[in-house]
C-alpha cells in the first residue's frame, strides 16, 4: 500500500500565537491587573520575569445550552459488585460516586483558569501602562547592542576584506619553507658539478647527470607558487557587545507620611523605568536606595518601598547623603551616575533654596541625568526651587506625576538622546 | 468544537479530529466478502530490530509489515501519509480542534494555554498521534515515540481509523466532500479580512456568539452538498445578494396589499415548521445582519456540521481502531516479525487504553470509549467463532458466521446509538458487570432500574444506547417562532426530555442568540407532553 512519510518537525511551531494573542487581548483587564500586582511585589531588578495570572473560571466559560442538574435520568455504569434490581442507594452528594455518567460535564471542576504570561507579553503590558511609544517598547526590550570589532585574521572573507601585507607575508613564508630543502641541494650539486668541471671537460656522463638533476631541482623550484589561495588572509570582524560600563543609579524617595501606598506604586514604577533604560546600555548596575524624611538613610529595596515613616521633609539631607555616597563610592571617571527622585514635593519652608545649591553645584555636575518626578499635583516649594534651575541643565527633567502613563514623559530626552524615534 | 471541556483521562491513544476525505468507495469497489483473514506468507528469519529510537527506514519497515497483515485482514484504507511532528506541533494541533488551519479566536487560544500548562506540569501527555482523515490519509506521529509506539500507533491510526472513516455510512454521508481543508483556508482568509475590515472586536463578538449556538447549527436530517473551494467562493457572493434579497422581503413594511395579504396570514407562525437548525434561521432571516456577519455564520454552521459524524462514532470508531491494532499487532507476533521487547511495551499501553474503573472508583468518569468499543468487537468475533446457546438466541443472523464480514459489516452500516442497541451481547453486559440507576428527582433514593441478569439486558442495552444518541445528550430546541408583525421577537422553544432542565448558562446563551438576531429573543419550555409552554428567559433586543 502506498507510504508516504513526511518529517514535519522543521515545519514552523507556534501556529497558535495568533489565538494567544487574542485570548490575551480579551482578558486584557483581568491579566493587566496581574501585571500590576506583581510589579509593585517584584524587585526592580527582577521585573523582567514571565508571571503566573490566573483568571476567574466564570469569566472565560464559553456558554452553550446543555441539559442542567434535574429531571429523570437513567444511566448505565459498569463494575456491579453488590446491587441486585430493585435496591435503593442514598442520592450521593455533589454527584460523586455512583451517578456521577453527568460529571464529566463540569469536568476539571470550578478550578480557575491559570496561564503563564511569557516575559515579552508581561513587558509589553507594563510598558504599555507606562504609555510607552512603541518603537522604544521594543528598544528596550531588546537584548544588546553590538559593534563589530576586527578580531585578528581569517582564511575566508570576501575580496575587499583581503589583507594584502599579511597574504604576502604568509606567500613568502611558504615559498622559502617549500624551497630551502631543495635550494640546499641544489647548492651541494652544484659544488659537486663545479669540481668535476675542475677536472673534466664537461662531456663526461656524471657531468651531464649532475646537470640533469640540477635542471630537475631548478623546474621543481620553479614551480613554487608566488601566491597561493593558501595564503590568502583576510580581515576579520566579529560583533562584540558594546563595551560594557557601570553605572550607578540613585533611586531617591520621600517617605514622610504623606507617601502613601498608591503614591510608592507610582515612584516605583518610575524607577523601574529608569533601571530597565540602564540595563540596555549598562552590564554592571548597582542601585542605591536612599529614602528620607528629616534626615536621610541608605537601605535595601524592600525596607525603601515597604516601610513608612512619618515627619517633616528636610529634602536636602537626601542630596546631601547622595553627594558624599557619590564621593565616596562611585568617582565619576568610572562610573556612570543616574538619579531618580520621587517626592510629594512638600519640603520644609527654608530648605528649598539650599537644595538648589546642592544640586546646581555639586550633584548636576556629577551626574548624567536627573529626574525628578513630583506624585502630587499641589504647587509645592520643592516644585519651584526645581524650576528655577531645569533650564539650565538639559540632563535635569522634572513633571508631576498622578498616573502611571505620565511618568515616560520625564525620561523623553533620555530617550530621544540614544536616537530612538519617540 | 464543542466547548465542554472534558477530562483527558485515557490520552494515550486519543484521537482528536477526523476529517473526512474523499468520496465514499462505490460499492463494486469493495471487495468481494473476505471470508477470514488470508494465509500469511513466509515467516520471516528474523523479527524486525527493535531499538528504542525509531528511524525512517524502521517505521517503513514496520508500516509495510503492518500494511501486508492489514491487507490480508481485507481493511479498506485510504493511502497514508505518515507525518512526523514535535509536541509543540502537537499543542498547536490540539489547539485548534486537531485541525492544520482554521479561522483565528481567543477560545482556541485558551485552549491551548490549557494544554500547555497541564503538559508542562506533566498533568497529561500528550496524544501519541492524531489523524486526519483524507485522501491520502494523514497520520500526526510524534517524535518522541519510541519504535514500538511507532509501530502501535501506524496500526491503530493508520489502518484503524482510516479504515474506519473510509467505510462508515455515518462519514462518507455527512463528513464534508475533500475540501474540508480548502474550507478551513477560506474561512481563516475570510475571517482575518473581516477583522481587517470591521474590526476584532466586532468578528470576535460574532464568533462568540456563533460558538454559543454552534452545536444548533447542524441539520441532523438533510445531508449537505459537495463543494469546491472555487465553487464555494464564486457562490458566495452570489448567495450574499439574494440572501439580503430575502430577508427584505421577509421585513417588508409596506401597507398589506387587500387581497394578496389576509388577516389568516398575519396570525400564520414563521417558520411554518419549528427549525432545529437555529443558526441557519438566524443567517438566513435575521434583518439586520450584514451579508459578511451572515457569511461567518456560515462558516461556523458548515464546520460544526462537520463534526456532526464524530460526535456519534467515538465508541465505534475508537473501538475499531484498538480492535485492529491489537489484531494486527498480535498476528504479526505470532508470525515472528516483532521481539517480545516490542510486544510487552505497546501491550502496556495498551492496557492503560482500555482500562476501564469500575463505578464508584476515585478515577471513574462514566464509560470507557475505548473499553467499551473494543470489548464489543472482540466479542461480535466471539460470536461468530464461539457462539454459546445464549448467542445463538440473540444473535441468530451472526452466530458462527465468517466473522471478519459481520465485523465489516457492524462497522460501516452503524453509529454509536445504534450499535450499541443492536450488538452489545448478555456476556459482554456481564463481562463489565454493568447495572442501571434510574434517578428521579421525586425520589429520595436511586433505584437500580436493571443488572446485567436476564430480566435486565434488554433494558440496559435499551439504556446504554440511548445514553449515546446526542439528541437525547443534547438539548431539544427549536425556532418557534417570529413576531413577523410585530416586535419581531424570536421565539425559541425548549422540549423537555424526561423532565430535564436546561443548565444556568441558557440564559447567557439567549443573549448571545439576540445579538445574532438583532432583536429580542425568548426562550419558552414545554415538557414531552407537549402541554402549556412556560416562558423560561426573555431577552430584550441588544443596544445597537
Amino acid at each position: 500500500m502506498a507510504l508516504q512519510i513526511i518529517d514535519r518537525r522543521l515545519a514552523g511551531k507556534n501556529k497558535s500565537v495568533g489565538n494567544r494573542e487574542r485570548f490575551v487581548r480579551r482578558f486584557k483587564e483581568q491579566i493587566a491587573e496581574a501585571v500590576r500586582r506583581a510589579v509593585s511585589q517584584r524587585d526592580i531588578r527582577h521585573i523582567e520575569q514571565a508571571e503566573n495570572v490566573t483568571i476567574p473560571k466564570k469569566d472565560i466559560r464559553e456558554p452553550v445550552f446543555r441539559h442542567g442538574p434535574g429531571g429523570v435520568r437513567d444511566t448505565v455504569h459498569p463494575g456491579n459488585v453488590e446491587h441486585v434490581r430493585g435496591d435503593r442507594i442514598p442520592r450521593p452528594q455533589g454527584g460523586a460516586g455512583g451517578a456521577g455518567s453527568q460529571a464529566s460535564d463540569s469536568g476539571e471542576g470550578e478550578d480557575d483558569f491559570t496561564f503563564t504570561l511569557s516575559k515579552e507579553e508581561f513587558m509589553e503590558l507594563f510598558f504599555e501602562d507606562l504609555a510607552l511609544p512603541r518603537l522604544l517598547r521594543t528598544h528596550l526590550g531588546d537584548a544588546l547592542q553590538y559593534k563589530t570589532r576586527r578580531a585578528g585574521y581569517s582564511h575566508d572573507g570576501t575580496p575587499h576584506n583581503l589583507a594584502v601585507l599579511r597574504t604576502m607575508r604568509g606567500a613568502l613564508g611558504r615559498r622559502m619553507a617549500l624551497t630551502k630543502a631543495p635550494h640546499r641541494e641544489l647548492q651541494a650539486l652544484q659544488e659537486e658539478l663545479d669540481a668535476l668541471l675542475q677536472e673534466d671537460d664537461g662531456t663526461s656522463e656524471a657531468v651531464a647527470a649532475l646537470q640533469r638533476r640540477i635542471d630537475a631541482l631548478k623546474a621543481r623550484m620553479g614551480k613554487v607558487a608566488f601566491l597561493d589561495p593558501l595564503d590568502l588572509r583576510f580581515r576579520n570582524r566579529t560583533r562584540v557587545p558594546v563595551p560594557s560600563s557601570q553605572a550607578v543609579m540613585f533611586c531617591v524617595m520621600d517617605v514622610s507620611g504623606s507617601m502613601d501606598e498608591a503614591r510608592k506604586d507610582l515612584a516605583k514604577r518610575f524607577f523601574i523605568l529608569l533601571y530597565l533604560f540602564l540595563t540596555r546600555h549598562y552590564e554592571k548596575i548597582d542601585i542605591v536606595f536612599i529614602r528620607h524624611h528629616t534626615q536621610a538613610t541608605e537601605v535595601g529595596e524592600d525596607e525603601f518601598f515597604h516601610s513608612t515613616e512619618s515627619g517633616g521633609t528636610v529634602v536636602s539631607s537626601a542630596l546631601a547623603l547622595l553627594d558624599q555616597i557619590v564621593r565616596a563610592r562611585y568617582p565619576v571617571a568610572e562610573w556612570n551616575i543616574y538619579v531618580a527622585q520621587a517626592s510629594d514635593g512638600d519640603n520644609f519652608g527654608g530648605d528649598g533654596p539650599h537644595c538648589r545649591h546642592l544640586l546646581a553645584e555639586k550633584i548636576l555636575p556629577l551626574v548624567r541625568y536627573f529626574a525628578y518626578v513630583q506624585v502630587a499635583q499641589e504647587e509645592q516649594s520643592l516644585w519651584e526651587e526645581y524650576s528655577r534651575i531645569a533650564p539650565l541643565f538639559p540632563h535635569f527633567a522634572m513633571r508631576k506625576v498622578s498616573e502611571p502613563g505620565e511618568i515616560y514623559p520625564v525620561f523623553r530626552d533620555l530617550f530621544k538622546k540614544e536616537g530612538v524615534a519617540v | 468544537m464543542s466547548p465542554i471541556p472534558t477530562p483527558i483521562l485515557y490520552p494515550v491513544l486519543e484521537r482528536r479530529v477526523a476529517r473526512k476525505g474523499a468520496r465514499p468507495a462505490p460499492a463494486v469497489e469493495r471487495r468481494g466478502a473476505l471470508l477470514g483473514p488470508a494465509a500469511a506468507k513466509q515467516r520471516p528469519a528474523h523479527p524486525l530490530p527493535d531499538p528504542s529510537d525509531w528511524t525512517f527506514e524502521l517505521i517503513e519497515r514496520y508500516h509495510a509489515a503492518i500494511a501486508a497483515t492489514a491487507e490480508r485482514f481485507g481493511l479498506d484504507t485510504y493511502p497514508n501519509q505518515l507525518e512526523i511532528i514535535s509536541a509543540e506541533q502537537m499543542m498547536d494541533a490540539y489547539a485548534s480542534v486537531g485541525m492544520p488551519v482554521n479561522y483565528r479566536h481567543w477560545s482556541y487560544g485558551k485552549e491551548f494555554l490549557a494544554t500547555e500548562r497541564r503538559y508542562r506540569r506533566g498533568h497529561m501527555g500528550l496524544a501519541y498521534e492524531i489523524v486526519i482523515n483524507a485522501n491520502p490519509c494523514i497520520s500526526y506521529l510524534m517524535e518522541e515515540n519510541t519504535t514500538a509506539m511507532q509501530a502501535l500507533v501506524i496500526a491503530h491510526a493508520a489502518y484503524g481509523h482510516n479504515s474506519f472513516f473510509k467505510n462508515n455510512y455515518l462519514f462518507s454521508m455527512w463528513a464534508d466532500s475533500g475540501s474540508i481543508i480548502d474550507y478551513l483556508v477560506y474561512a481563516r482568509d475570510f475571517v482575518a479580512q473581516c477583522e481587517e475590515r470591521h474590526g476584532l472586536d466586532a468578528v470576535e463578538q460574532l464568533l462568540d456568539s456563533c460558538h454559543a449556538l454552534a452545536n444548533f447549527g447542524v441539520d441532523r436530517y438533510r445531508r449537505p452538498s459537495r463543494k469546491s473551494l472555487a465553487r464555494e467562493r464564486a457562490e458566495r457572493e452570489q448567495r450574499e445578494a439574494y440572501v439580503q434579497q430575502q430577508v427584505n422581503e421577509l421585513w417588508r413594511t409596506l401597507p398589506a396589499r387587500r387581497g394578496k395579504d389576509s388577516a389568516a396570514q398575519e396570525n400564520e407562525r414563521f417558520p411554518k415548521e419549528p427549525e432545529e437548525n437555529i443558526l441557519y434561521f438566524i443567517e438566513k432571516n435575521a434583518p439586520l445582519l450584514e451579508p459578511w456577519q451572515r457569511e461567518i455564520i456560515r462558516i461556523v454552521r458548515k464546520i460544526a456540521q462537520y463534526f456532526y459524524p464524530q460526535r456519534q462514532t467515538q465508541v465505534m470508531n475508537e473501538g475499531w481502531a484498538t480492535f485492529w491494532h491489537y489484531t494486527l499487532l498480535n498476528t504479526l507476533y505470532d508470525e515472528g516479525w516483532l521481539t517480545d521487547g516490542v510486544m510487552i511495551e505497546w501491550l502496556s499501553s495498551h492496557t492503560n487504553v482500555i482500562y476501564q474503573p469500575p463505578a464508584g472508583h476515585r478515577a471513574y468518569s462514566g464509560i470507557n470509549p475505548y473499553a467499551l468499543g473494543f470489548a464489543m468487537y472482540r466479542d461480535i468475533r466471539r460470536i461468530c467463532q464461539n457462539p454459546t446457546e445464549e448467542d445463538r438466541r440473540w444473535f441468530p443472523d451472526m452466530a458462527g458466521t465468517p466473522w471478519l464480514p459481520a465485523l465489516h459489516h457492524a462497522m460501516r452500516n452503524y453509529k454509536d446509538e445504534s450499535f450499541i442497541g443492536q450488538f452489545l451481547s448478555p456476556q459482554l453486559m456481564r463481562g463489565m458487570r454493568l447495572f442501571a440507576m434510574h434517578d428521579d428527582p421525586g425520589e429520595r433514593e436511586l433505584l437500580v432500574s436493571a443488572i446485567h441478569d436476564e430480566d435486565g439486558y434488554r433494558a440496559l442495552r435499551q439504556i446504554l444506547s440511548q445514553q449515546y444518541d446526542l439528541g437525547v445528550r443534547e438539548p431539544n430546541i427549536q425556532v418557534w417562532n417570529v413576531n413577523l408583525r410585530g416586535d419581531r421577537c424570536l421565539t425559541l422553544r425548549h422540549t423537555q426530555y424526561q423532565g430535564r432542565p436546561l443548565a444556568d448558562d441558557a440564559l447567557e446563551v439567549l443573549k448571545h442568540a439576540a445579538r445574532l438576531w438583532g432583536f429580542g429573543v425568548q426562550l419558552e419550555s414545554v415538557n414531552g407532553d407537549g402541554e402549556t409552554p412556560v416562558l423560561l428567559h426573555s431577552v430584550p433586543a441588544p443596544q445597537a
